[in-house]
């Protein structure tokens, strides 16, 4: 599918030629390689996995609020333990709240399900370039379900973090939970890095060769770049992580010491062998995982310029350098996981230069948020769910990314490592950024994926309750940070200086459980909706990019025909729209009328050196199109 | 019902000062009061208050921007129009780049020579950058502090007799648990170690924090200069000190003391718990002679 040479059929028909006959059910729906079905297929699985971490949290604070006291409700649970939660199963609460929130929840809900179902919309295409390994990287998330899911029931959960640090990780006697379930945690990690390479390698192929004519690279919607990049990052990181679990798993059941080093008695068991580093499994770990951070944040940062642009009317504010600021995140992103490991007992030196790059790495996020501001202003939004869900992204986000300051600079993080005031930063960046903006990026694509309208009222009841609940839960942690409550404590208050700080962390519950509660009424909202939502047309928000072009639902396929691309997605308000404020990218404009958008684009975005290759572009386009100028829809 | 919204995004700012204003009046601060009880401390706090300057003033002007520029559009939207077409200004991406790198930069930098003081074994200061006030090994889930006696730590001239000693446990070394003995008002080292898996010494009211690694021996240096009530019961002032590194089930229970006295009083600590240590049943002249 070059881009060089618009086909003349309609995408549609040329599938069909590709000769198959009409798809059973459990052939269009279960088992399908459309990327939409697949897309959808993660994103109602990514609900009910949220539900499930969201639960957790909910036990990690509980014991927090009330410790060593009996559950409600899941109390019955314990009933031998008379309904309280153990110090090792408080290990295991956080451990898999934090596993099953980045790996079952946040990854595939920003790639495989809005990265699934967006991409060939977005770009013009009628499915990705590897059909059947998207099935694949879909299909692979449920044994890592199945294999996370064992590993709970196994010796009570794994008990190492999420972080699964050596030695306690290596060694079965050094937890309960250190048996079996750290293994099939390993498993469950190796299954879930196998769907996200398939899904990258898909993504990177998809962006790179099937793009619409006309769609060049710097015509792509945020959305795209930030989905782009992030599937870069996945395949140079993922197979770190993916060593380095081999490397856990040979240490735990084939008696290698990569990790472990010699003369170490755990609970009198035999003395290792040993020869190994447990600092290795660090370094390898969060080569990976810091990148991963960004793969959980940078799909959203896209989505929310494409929300934020179309609500406000306006085009995104400083698009290119949007793009290089996602750049440079990513690639800083790669010099930066030392800052994990300042306390590590790592070289001095090294501590330093990672200092330097992580404080850097706040310099293109600042740069993006200033560029959002700058979207808003002067902007006629309708104050709607999509719309307040990603001002939420962008208010959050600066609390998140100042917060980030005080742990990239090592003196202050001597103090802070291993406290709530990480836990505060990061929860800010993946809750209050990253789900806001997801939450923002349900409603507004919603309607593309099922043809209804999700209901606005019920989501800004959802929002308010949402982010209420969210500060209330997450701000006072910087507090307890600087207090020094220790993270991963089951009783932080046997310890004198921390226990004044019972009553806040009661407080704390209390907005947890109203945040939990009101996700029922996303849940609600979205499945009611997907039956009984107002059905809407193809272009509910009056939207340019692609994908407001093809049907609601689109069908196999996508376009009725391929579509030729104009110009950029963020031509809001343009004065070349006549009466209406947006101007889609394949709706068609005289040649003539396309050199002045393209000399007032570059105008107003501070330089005119582009003058000259945006005219050879429609030049050729002219050609092409002057041969269907008639038949030419112009929906 | 927009200028509602509006004023619900102005909440953040308001509440989000408002709690860092209140805290240090309900002692939801630093421990015990602000002031570090160690001179690095208090140069660790610095750096905190300028980053939070810095930080705060920071998210009060953006939050107060971004309410701005939500109002302006609420009003915008009472009559009809389009939106203003811009695609951007090479000039504000400039200057807001320009400006938070310098600023950026000069976090990054006031900070280097503070590292150093921590880290750098050839900047620990005289009295702390050779022999240890005791070896501390964290394991599951206590401390054990094993002091050199003062036979030993005369011995310690060089680092290889220093490593000799803390490879090869001596007959006349003093053991306690949980509870660490350090001479105040001059800089100490302590040589960490685990016992079995990951942990950390975590002396919040010192701001001292240190990863014990199995494997490895990592000297940590620090300086009391106490500024809480004598306790008569230890004969010092004492700091609680905890692990923070998950270490398994038991990692909220480490719970432990360090107590530091003045320099008599820690050679009388050490010559109590020598005596406690050796006595043989024998009267006690006989202990006393030495």
């Amino acid at each position: 599918m070059s881009t060089l040479q618009p086909v003349q059929d309609s995408a549609a028909l040329e599938h069909e030629a590709h000769g198959h006959p009409q798809l059973g059910f459990v052939r269009k729906y279960i088992f399908s390689t459309d990327h939409k079905v697949i897309g959808i297929q993660f994103l109602i699985t990514t609900l009910i996995t949220m539900a499930v971490g969201g639960a957790l949290a909910l036990g990690v604070r509980w014991q927090l609020a009330f410790p060593w006291q009996s559950m409600p409700i899941a109390g019955g649970l314990f009933k031998q333990m008379g309904g309280q939660i153990t110090p090792e199963f408080y290990t295991m609460l956080f451990t898999m709240h934090a596993t099953v929130m980045i790996f079952l929840v946040i990854i595939p809900i920003l790639a495989g399900a809005f990265g699934n179902f967006l991409i060939p919309l977005m770009i013009g295409a009628d499915d990705m370039a590897f059909p059947k390994l998207n099935m694949m990287s879909y299909w692979f998330l449920w044994p890592a379900i199945a294999c996370f899911g064992i590993s709970f029931f196994v010796d009570g959960g794994p008990a190492a973090g999420w972080t699964s640090y050596p030695v306690l990780s290596a060694l079965s006697e050094a937890a309960p939970g250190s048996g079996w379930a750290q293994t099939w945690w390993l498993l469950g990690v190796t299954f879930i890095g196998f769907s996200s390479m398939f899904g990258s390698i898909n993504y990177l192929t998809t962006i790179i060769n099937m793009r619409a004519p006309g769609m060049t690279l710097f015509r792509m919607p945020l959305t795209i770049w930030g989905m782009f990049i992030t599937a870069i990052l996945q395949a140079f990181a993922l197979p770190v992580l993916t060593a380095a679990g081999f490397m856990l798993v040979a240490d735990r059941l084939f008696g290698t010491c990569f990790f472990v080093p010699s003369g170490i008695v755990v609970n009198n068991a035999a003395p290792t062998v040993g020869g190994g580093q447990p600092l290795l499994w660090q370094h390898l770990f969060w080569f990976y995982s810091h990148p991963a951070v960004y793969i959980m944040l940078l799909p959203a940062m896209g989505m929310v310029s494409d929300m934020l642009s179309c609500m406000c009317r306006k085009p995104v504010f400083g698009y290119k350098p949007m793009v290089f600021s996602m750049s440079a995140i990513a690639g800083l992103g790669f010099t930066v996981w030392g800052h994990h490991m300042f306390t590590s007992g790592m070289n001095p030196a090294l501590g330093m230069t990672f200092m330097i790059s992580t404080i850097m790495i706040a310099l293109p996020s600042a740069i993006k948020t200033f560029n959002w501001i700058g979207t808003i202003w002067g902007g006629r939004p309708q104050f709607n769910t999509v719309f307040l869900n990603s001002v939420a992204f962008v208010s959050m986000f600066i609390i998140g990314g100042l917060s980030g300051i005080f742990m990239a600079s090592v003196p202050v993080d001597i103090y802070f490592h291993d406290t709530y005031f990480i836990v505060a930063h990061f929860h800010y960046i993946l809750f209050g950024s990253t789900l806001f903006g997801v939450f923002g990026a349900i409603y507004f694509w919603f309607p593309k994926m099922f043809g209804r309208l999700m209901n606005d009222t019920l989501g800004k009841i959802h929002f308010a309750l949402s982010f209420i609940g969210f500060n209330i839960t997450f701000y006072p942690m910087h507090i307890l940070g600087i207090a020094g409550m220790p993270r991963r404590y089951a009783d932080p208050y046997i310890h004198p200086y921390l226990n004044h700080l019972m009553d806040m962390n009661r407080f704390m519950t209390m907005g947890a459980l109203l945040m939990g509660f009101a996700q029922l009424l996303l849940w609600f909202n979205f499945f009611y909706s997907m039956f009984k939502g107002k059905k809407c047309g193809r272009n509910p928000w009056n939207a340019n990019g692609l994908e407001w072009s093809a049907p609601s639902p689109p069908p196999h396929g996508n376009f009725e025909e391929i579509p030729i691309v104009y110009r950029g997605p963020y031509e809001y308000s343009s004065p070349f729209s006549g009466d209406k404020d947006y101007l889609m990218q394949t709706e068609y404009k005289p040649v003539d009328v396309r050199r002045q958008e393209a000399a007032i684009h570059d105008h107003s975005e501070g330089h005119d050196d582009n003058e000259q290759d945006d005219n050879e572009q429609d030049d050729n386009e002219q050609d092409d199109n002057e041969q269907d100028d008639n038949e030419h829809d112009e929906s | 019902m927009k200028r509602f919204w509006v004023l619900f995004f102005l909440l953040v700012p308001i509440f989000g000062t408002g709690l860092f204003v209140v805290a240090p009046h309900y002692h939801w601060w630093f421990p015990y009061g602000n002031e570090s009880a160690s001179p690095i401390g208090q140069q660790i706090d610095g750096l905190f208050n300028l980053t939070l300057a810095i930080t705060g003033l920071t998210f009060v002007a953006t939050q107060l921007v971004l309410v701005w520029v939500l109002w302006k559009c609420a009003k915008a939207t009472d009559t009809e129009g389009k939106a203003t077409f811009v695609h951007g200004s090479h000039n504000l991406e400039a200057i807001w780049t320009i400006i938070p790198s310098g600023i950026l930069l000069f976090i990054a930098l006031v900070q280097l020579p503070v590292v150093a003081n921590i880290r750098v074994k050839s900047r620990f200061p005289e009295g702390a950058n050779l022999a240890p006030i005791a070896e501390v090994t964290a394991r599951q889930f206590e401390w054990r502090i094993r002091y050199p006696s003062k036979e030993s730590s005369a011995s310690f001239k060089t680092e290889a007799d220093v490593v000799d000693w803390l490879k090869n446990p001596r007959p006349d070394d003093l053991y306690a648990v949980n509870e660490l003995h350090v001479p105040s008002g001059r800089p100490v080292q302590i040589r960490l170690r685990s016992g079995d898996t990951q942990h950390a010494f975590f002396v919040p009211e010192l701001r001292v924090k240190q990863d014990a690694v199995p494997g490895l021996i990592i000297p940590v240096w620090f300086e009391i200069i106490d500024n809480k009530p004598y306790q008569t019961k230890f004969k010092g002032v004492s700091y609680e000190f905890l692990c923070a590194e998950l270490c398994g089930w038991g990692h909220y229970k480490m719970k432990a003391l360090l107590i530091s006295q003045p320099e008599e009083e820690f050679e009388a600590f050490l010559d109590r718990l020598k005596e406690e240590q050796f006595f043989d049943g024998f009267a006690k002249h006989r202990t006393e002679t030495k």
